[in-house]
């Protein structure tokens, strides 16, 4: 591990202005049974915030809120500074420039190239620019997250897991947006290679300060040893947010069991 | 024995479908002229979906020619009216069997694609990569796909025309020795452009439906591999379905429209 990925928690990047405002959601799919049950989370600009918890708790819905996927049944979201309620349906897919998101899958296009694949977003959002400069910067992206040159012309079926995950990486950092999401990023890999995507994340966040970054997981020991705030949901509210410490220190019973049970789901 | 209340359920959920259906129709009308252009992308699914297609085409449609018209020829043989086999094996591939089987092919082919590989999108998070990436997903997946299918169908149903009557004129005068001359004369005097028209203006329909269906059924997969089979399926079956009955209701549209202009049938 090199020394800029030894103590990840120290981030002074985080400032008091939120990034994402949650305040008393709630969610129902068919009106009957509520998925998120009055959820508040409130995470700062800068930060670097992993939403843990049990497999069916809501991490994955709350993730969908954040993005503008699926709309509140009540509440209020707010995702630097608006309000994701009072936007349209094209102005909200505007608005999503402003995240990049790497998927537990890598999710890339399986029939562009790995060049192509970061290319695609600034193709679709840089209209201004011509062709190299686009190639340029998807180039530098790539070469940001250590991917050999070698493969920039590869199909995503031709290199490995963790090379699918560099580039998902690179194009989501293409259009430098404020808010990187990690959804499940590890979930899956061997024990090497997550560590390998969990340096990665730390890398990325260090050298976009101001940037936010926050990573859905169930993976705890990730979470401790990566993000400066931790929040846990349980049932479809937020349990505690802290720091790892905050988590160790814990008398709920529920946060025992889970550090003391670690990573086994 | 199916229960009445799962009859009523089963028809809920076509009403439901149906609107889903329209909803997506009018989304992806209304996104075709909408900023960035498509038009890179229609032109490629033109190219899947018609160039692509002219080789099944082709054979199919000379052996449609040649069976047809042996069958008509072995019928009016009995009552001496083998003059009449071109005209009537030409009003029936250009009115009806052009259109129809072509629907059915390129529904097959093309649809089948178009279906497996939204869904193998959708379940491999390509489609929330592009949502989450500020694409709009209808313009960029649906829209160019409808275009596609509503501009080739005309122009693979005209090549089906065009190939099924020349094996029509191979059986007839090559095979079974009748008089060339006779048989353009009677095209040329009982066939017309009108009827032609028909046939090419149902086919554009055909070809709306068919792209809609499939990119539906495809756009709304869920459930890994095994949803990706069933929407490709699903897809399939009801766009030939479809085809087949929509293909009565705008025989009998064009009767009526024909009456009501003092036109002959």
């Amino acid at each position: 591990m090199s020394e800029e990925n030894k103590t990840p928690n120290q981030q002074p990047s985080a400032s008091n202005e939120s990034a994402v405002k949650m305040v008393d959601v709630k969610k129902s799919f068919d009106g009957k049974e509520f998925v998120l049950k009055g959820l508040d989370l409130d995470i700062k600009k800068g930060s670097l915030t992993a939403i843990i918890g049990f497999s069916g708790t809501g991490k994955s819905v709350c993730l969908k809120h954040i993005l503008g996927l699926f709309a509140p049944t009540s509440g209020k979201i707010e995702v630097l500074g608006r309000d994701l309620s009072k936007m349209s349906k094209d102005e909200l897919t505007r608005f999503r420039q402003e995240f990049g998101v790497l998927f537990q899958s890598a999710a890339l296009f399986d029939d562009m190239t790995v060049l192509e694949n970061v290319c695609f977003p600034l193709i679709e959002h840089r209209r201004e620019l011509s062709m190299a400069q686009v190639e340029k910067i998807a180039i530098e992206k790539l070469e940001s997250v250590n991917l050999d040159p070698k493969h920039f012309a590869k199909l995503p079926s031709q290199i490995s897991g963790g090379m699918q995950k560099r580039t998902g990486l690179a194009r989501a950092l293409a259009l430098d947006p404020e808010i990187l999401i990690y959804d499940e990023p590890t979930t899956g890999l061997d024990p090497i290679l997550t560590e390998m995507v969990d340096d990665l994340i730390v890398t990325t966040h260090k050298r976009r300060p101001g940037t936010t970054s926050i990573m859905v997981s169930h993976d705890l020991y990730a979470a401790f040893r990566i993000a400066d705030t931790v929040a846990m949901l349980d049932a479809g509210k937020v349990l505690l947010v802290g720091t790892p410490e905050d988590f160790y220190k814990s008398e709920i019973e529920l946060v025992k069991r889970f550090v003391s049970k670690g990573i086994k789901h | 024995m199916e229960s009445a209340g799962g009859i009523s359920q089963k028809f809920k959920d076509f009403i439901f479908e149906v609107g889903q259906m329209t909803v997506m129709l009018g989304r992806a009308v209304r996104l075709i002229f909408a900023k960035p252009s498509r038009f890179g992308e229609i032109i490629k699914h033109m190219d899947f979906i018609g160039n692509q297609s002219v080789g099944i085409i082709s054979l199919t449609s000379l052996f449609t020619g040649l069976a047809l018209s042996l069958q008509v020829y072995l019928g009016f043989k009995i009552v001496n009216a083998t003059n009449l086999v071109g005209p009537t094996v030409a009003l029936g591939i250009f009115r009806e069997l052009g259109p129809v089987l072509t629907g059915l092919i390129v529904s097959a082919r093309a649809g089948g694609a178009m279906a497996a590989r939204l869904g193998t999108m959708k379940v491999n998070e390509q489609i929330d990569a592009l949502d989450v990436m500020g694409v709009n997903t209808v313009q960029y997946l649906i829209s160019p796909r409808i275009v596609a299918a509503f501009f080739c169908m005309p122009m693979l149903t005209a090549v089906f025309d065009f190939v099924a009557m020349i094996g029509s004129w191979f059986l007839c005068v090559v095979l079974v020795d009748l008089d060339q001359a006779v048989f353009f004369d009677r095209i040329n005097q009982t066939v017309s452009l009108r009827h032609i028209m028909e046939g090419l203006f149902k086919s554009a329909i055909f070809g709306i439906i068919f792209a809609l269906i499939c990119s539906y059924k495809g756009y709304n997969t869920t459930g890994g591999a095994k949803g990706v089979g069933e929407a490709t399926n699903r897809g399939v079956v009801i766009s030939m379905v479809m085809i087949i009955v929509l293909d009565y209701f705008l025989t009998s549209m064009i009767r009526t429209y024909y009456l009501l202009t003092g036109g002959v049938m």
